[in-house]
């Protein structure tokens, strides 16, 4: 199994350590409660060096992010980020991931951990035609997650970063201890954030300066439920590749006023026809909590989907999940039910958008 | 007298009635515990045998009865403060069980082996 620059911190800190996306990961290290809570009030810190980066360059560099990705980078100003999608012909999702344009001749790719070998394969595989170069650099990053109402001051104040300048979804590249860092202000926790992309050594540091400080070490429980709470689907639960993101409920991703990029066709003729099963938002009626793989039943106790993630929602104190199901009962307030082990609890549709996200527009 | 099932619950045995709960190990493994599922009064349960669950942020786990009996009583407590089981696992118990079979008490760990599990599980 991998382990990130980091490990041997994790480990000496007492964190509870888990396999994630084939890195040994730290799950929690105070709590998964008190870790989310210091997020969505103050601030913490993820180490988030699995995910994987990309370095996309050559002249048709734009052409190409655009031919693989669902959304439209067309235009787009130069140090902006945009999430999406890559998708089979058929319309399920290879990977969502974060692209950042440099320039129009240079784009960052940021996909999942799990996915990174299939991700370059199919990157290389679908460059055919195109002047590109693709450089797999996972290996050569760690990276770190600052993220809360906080994360601005902690930058300024314990690392030395100024990102006043940064808005939502933009991101610069600065020299830090004469090093190329590359620092966005996005995030995975519907809160304001930070990532911090540098070498092994430097993202160390910059960990150990931001432990020294007191900053809360948060785990990837917490990030899973933050990212939940905030309505962000998870590869490997609201996306598959047997998942279109029509029927995962993320289309305003999927942009189909652009020429063509792969799964173009499909996605556009569930959008015209209507999808037959959509993810949706689940609030249980009940003392019981929704796990993902559970049952979710119609009125009449028939199957009519499963659930993708659940939690006892530790910012709204409620218990809610997402959930797979016949498109037939997705409106909003419809009535349905859910099955916990023995038991079946009522359950109604609601906005998957259970937490509004705090970020900095 | 304590004994443990390898799946970490425990049988305090006073008598003819064993108090079932979840060891501190299995408690400190878990973290917050924000719903425990228990059978009702009346209920019968059988060892080995899951009995109901017991829910932390992440996850559910199942809990096995570590011995057969009917439920005479079920922690009420823990319906509205399942934390408690945080706080002291050996004080807050989740079922009491009238054992119809106590000599099913001897196939579990005792302190001593469960102790050496638990080790063993660290490493």
């Amino acid at each position: 199994m991998k382990e990130t620059c980091l490990h041997s911190r994790h480990v000496a800190r007492g964190a509870q350590m888990s396999p994630f996306g084939g890195f040994d990961m730290p799950i929690q290290y105070d709590g998964i409660v008190e870790e989310h809570n210091a997020v969505r009030l103050h601030v913490g810190v993820f180490d988030v060096s699995h995910m994987g980066e990309v370095l996309i360059s050559g002249p048709d560099a734009e052409k190409y992010v655009n031919h693989i990705f669902t959304n439209d980078l067309t235009g787009a100003p130069d140090r902006t980020i945009y999430y999406g999608m890559m998708l089979y012909p058929e319309g399920g999702v290879v990977d969502d991931l974060l692209v950042y344009k440099r320039n129009d001749r240079e784009f960052f790719l940021v996909p999942n951990a799990a996915n990174i070998d299939k991700d370059v394969d199919w990157m290389m595989k679908n460059a055919e035609g195109f002047d590109v170069k693709i450089d797999h650099l996972s290996d050569r990053y760690g990276e770190l997650a600052v993220q809360g109402p906080e994360s601005e001051d902690t930058l300024r104040k314990v690392l030395g970063i100024d990102c006043s300048d940064l808005t939502f979804y933009t991101f610069k590249d600065i020299v830090y201890e004469g090093e190329d860092v590359i620092v966005s202000r996005t995030g995975y926790t519907g809160e304001d954030g930070f990532e911090i992309y540098a070498s092994h050594d430097l993202t160390c540091r910059l960990w150990d300066r931001l432990m020294d400080a007191g900053v809360q070490p948060c785990g990837l429980g917490c990030r899973d439920t933050l990212r939940f709470e905030a309505g962000l689907p998870l590869y490997g639960d609201e996306l598959t590749d047997e998942v279109t993101p029509i029927e995962a409920g993320f289309g305003m991703f999927v942009k189909l006023d652009k020429p063509e990029f792969i799964g173009k066709e499909a996605c556009a003729r569930q959008k015209a026809e209507g999808v037959t099963r959509k993810n949706v938002g689940l609030e249980l009626q009940g003392n019981a909590i929704p796990r993902h793989g559970y049952e979710v039943l119609n009125a009449e106790g028939e199957k009519i989907g499963e659930i993708t993630t659940g939690y006892h929602s530790i910012t709204l104190d409620k218990n809610i999940a997402m959930a797979l199901i016949d498109a037939r009962y997705s409106k909003l307030g419809t009535e349905v039910q859910i099955r916990v082990r023995r038991k079946v609890f009522p359950a109604v549709v609601v906005k998957k958008r259970f937490y509004t996200p705090n970020y900095k527009k | 007298m304590i004994k443990y099932l390898p799946s970490h619950e425990y049988a305090r045995v006073e008598g003819n009635v064993a108090y079932v709960g979840i060891s501190p190990y299995a408690a400190a493994q878990l973290g917050n515990v924000v719903y425990v599922d228990m059978p009702e009064q009346g209920d019968d349960v059988t060892a080995g045998e899951d009995f109901g669950a017991i829910e932390s942020v992440k996850a559910a786990s199942d809990l096995f009865a570590p011995v057969s009996g009917a439920v005479i009583e079920a922690n009420e407590e823990l319906i509205d403060n399942p934390r408690l089981v945080n706080e002291d696992p050996l004080k807050h118990w989740i079922i009491k069980v009238e054992m119809t079979d106590p000599s099913e008490l001897d196939a579990l760990l005792d302190q001593e082996a469960y102790d050496a599990l638990c080790a063993a599980e660290k490493h």
